[in-house]
């Protein structure tokens, strides 16, 4: 499985300071010859190190405009969170006209798709009734998370097309339908608050192919957008098709909303959710859970890294906009999209399969080899989980050395130990042979004082016991 | 390393770990099930494999937690099988046949407000588990022993 990582790490801006490799939920940071790396198969695009560097070094990447140009008709597909963006300044109605107005030909909303969705997970879940817990999969860094770290859950993935594919089919053929357009010529561009979303559109999860043509940071459309809504004259605006239901999706809790599950449990932040899935692969939660709505952002896609707004003032924003709308569908639409659920409109085409980069190596033996070899290694290092030596836990130093990608003297205290050993060695071979010459002398006076200095490097402090283990 | 010789014919097929649990200690509770898990995510073993192992091996340790004063969870990996030995001080088992009931439960009040005590934990083994034994001294402590056969082993 090919897998497209959309974070890219600029290493001119990069000090290497280590402090993404301990932010880092998948360990996917390493920093080596003093700048950071990123393993493309390990990164679930969360935007942690994005977020937590202070030289700006990871560039989370999405398309430019001009990719526009390839189509001749462009169609904006953009997020829910956008909305919040604006404060309750603007109006949806104005905030969709300014879209158009930025270069686009149409305009689908993800949250007209949205409510489509809703409804899908709502008929699917009736019909698996106490399968669940079911995993809300719109949010490509938390299927990613699972596929990797949790691959024993990958089953629970609520098998349903994400709103921004079903936008892009249902734009595609509602242009070439009204505007008589071959379809080959439409392109449909996500407007995304964040990068996993980009990723999730160049390898999609549940497709062979996305419907999405390409994805905009909605920040680097915001400052244009800001221009045009206030330009705008007053009545100028393109009327919402979404219910409000559409529109909550993009924060926290809207999509449990939307879906009216009665037992559910929302969760946002990479880490809550690293916590809450080690407890459900556990089968310590059999709370009768049927609908797991988890974002990896918090507050929903409301908090992704390609947002301009803070968050929770966006959060309120959206709640505040969203009163305004109506919640229902018109008469009969909601009987239309069963309908289209029963014919499978909208299924996964593939399974999510569990990612098993994890292991050490294809072949079991030799990897229980590695894993004695990583474990007997785990014991001569400092347990202090520094990441002086570049790897974000002493147990992932020790695992790269076994995969051969690090050495022990990477290790600032195994390194203090050889060092000073060979001083003392050095040192020791040199008294044998009594100095003779001057330069003898000197070499000698060198010698002494490599062994002092190498004396000086700290100890290795606490050796800290290794926990629980004999 | 002697002249000649395989590195890779004479290395271990298996793997052992060992982790102290201390009964009462709810803070730590998991952490040697979780522990298992990612070695064995690391090893590859196959993912429905693992959650019985990790779901065995939780349960085992909680019951330690929960009922005895201290014990140890065992684990050996190798690409055939894995085993889990849970082995504690405690005060044993008086009725095995009742606690291998669903819903039997001896759990007080205070251990089922924290969600534990539902009296699933040893017939969730029983499930998980290809072997299951149990042997127990009333006032002495319990030992259980699970295998888990690989049976997806490739090669
Ligand atoms: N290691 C042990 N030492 C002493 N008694 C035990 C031990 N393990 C189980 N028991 C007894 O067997 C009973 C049933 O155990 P079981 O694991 O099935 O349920 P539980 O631990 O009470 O609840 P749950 O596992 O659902 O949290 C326990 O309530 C307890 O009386
Ligand atoms: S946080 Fe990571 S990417 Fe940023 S400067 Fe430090 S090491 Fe480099
Ligand atoms: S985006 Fe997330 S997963 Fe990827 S390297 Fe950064 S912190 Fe790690
Ligand atoms: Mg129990």
């Amino acid at each position: 499985m090919e897998k497209y990582c959309s974070i890219f790490l600029d290493e001119t801006r990069c000090t290497g300071c280590t402090n993404c490799i301990k932010r880092c939920p998948t360990e996917a940071i390493r920093v080596r010859e003093g700048k950071a790396k990123i393993f493309p198969e390990l990164c679930i695009n969360c935007s942690e190190c994005v977020r937590i560097c202070p030289n700006r070094a990871p560039v989370p990447q999405a398309d430019s405009k001009e990719i526009l140009s390839n189509y001749r008709y462009k169609i904006a597909l953009p997020d829910p969170a956008i909305f919040a963006q604006f404060k309750t300044k603007y109006t949806p109605h104005q905030i969709l006209a300014a879209i158009a107005a930025v270069g686009f030909d149409g305009v689908y909303e993800v949250a007209r798709a949205a409510d489509e969705v809703s409804v899908a997970i709502r008929e699917f879940i009736a019909d698996h009734k106490g399968e669940g817990p079911w995993i809300s999969s719109s949010c490509p860094a938390v299927v990613h998370l699972i596929q990797l770290r949790f691959p024993t859950l990958t089953e629970q993935i609520l098998p349903i097309l994400s709103p921004v594919e079903i936008a892009a089919r249902r734009a595609k053929e509602e242009a070439a339908l009204q505007a008589n357009i071959p379809r080959q010529e439409i392109g449909c561009f996500y407007l995304t608050p964040c990068p996993a979303q980009v990723a999730a559109i160049r390898s999609p999860y549940f497709l062979e192919k996305s419907n999405v043509d390409g994805a905009l940071a909605i920040s680097s459309l915001y400052s244009e957008l800001r221009v045009k809504l206030a330009k705008l004259e007053k009545q100028e605006e393109s009327p919402v098709k979404a219910t409000s239901l559409g529109l909550a999706w993009g924060r926290i809790g809207g999509q449990t909303k939307a879906v009216q599950a009665d037992n559910f449990l929302t969760l946002d932040g990479v880490f809550n959710l690293l916590e809450l899935l080690e407890e459900i692969e556990l089968d310590r939660f059999n709370n009768n859970v049927d609908f797991l709505e988890c974002q990896n952002c918090q507050g929903g896609c409301v908090g992704g890294i390609f947002t301009a707004e803070n968050p929770f003032v966006a959060r309120v924003t959206l709640r505040r906009m969203t009163n305004k709308l109506p919640a229902k569908f018109e008469p009969g639409h909601e009987e239309k999209i069963r309908q289209y659920y029963r014919e499978g409109f909208y299924n996964a085409e593939k399974k999510v399969e569990p990612y098993c980069i994890m292991s050490l190596d294809q072949d079991i033996s030799k990897a229980i080899y590695m894993v004695e070899q990583s474990e007997k290694i785990l014991k001569h290092l400092p347990g202090l989980d520094c990441g002086a030596c570049g790897s974000p836990t002493c147990r992932t130093l020790a695992e790269d050395i076994v995969r051969g990608l690090a050495s022990e003297t990477d290790c600032m205290f195994i390194l203090r130990e050889k060092v000073q050993s060979l001083a003392e060695q050095m040192l020791s071979l040199a008294l044998k042979v009594p100095p003779v010459t001057v330069v003898q002398r000197q070499i000698m006076k060198t010698q002494q004082e490599v062994l002092e200095l190498a004396k000086r490097i700290p100890p290795p402090l606490a050796r800290r016991e290794p926990k629980k283990e004999d | 390393m002697k002249n000649g010789t395989n590195p890779e014919a004479d290395r271990d097929q298996k793997i052992c770990l060992s982790f102290n649990v201390e009964g009462g200690n709810f803070l730590a509770a998991g952490e040697a099930s979780i522990r298992l898990k990612h070695t064995l995510q690391h090893i590859g073993y196959p993912a429905s494999l693992i959650r019985r192992v990790a779901v065995a091996a939780y349960e085992a340790e909680m019951n330690i937690i929960i009922h005895a004063d201290s014990g140890v969870l065992k684990a050996e990996v190798t690409p055939e099988a894995v085993t889990i030995w849970a082995e504690d001080k405690g005060p044993g088992i008086e009725d095995i046949g009742l606690a291998m009931q669903e819903g039997y439960s001896t759990a007080p009040n205070y251990i089922r407000e924290m969600g534990f005590g539902a009296g699933m934990g040893l017939p969730n083994i029983k499930r998980c588990a290809d072997i299951f034994e149990i042997e127990t001294h009333v006032g002495v402590g319990t030992k259980i022993r699970i295998v888990i056969f690989n049976k997806q082993k490739t090669n």
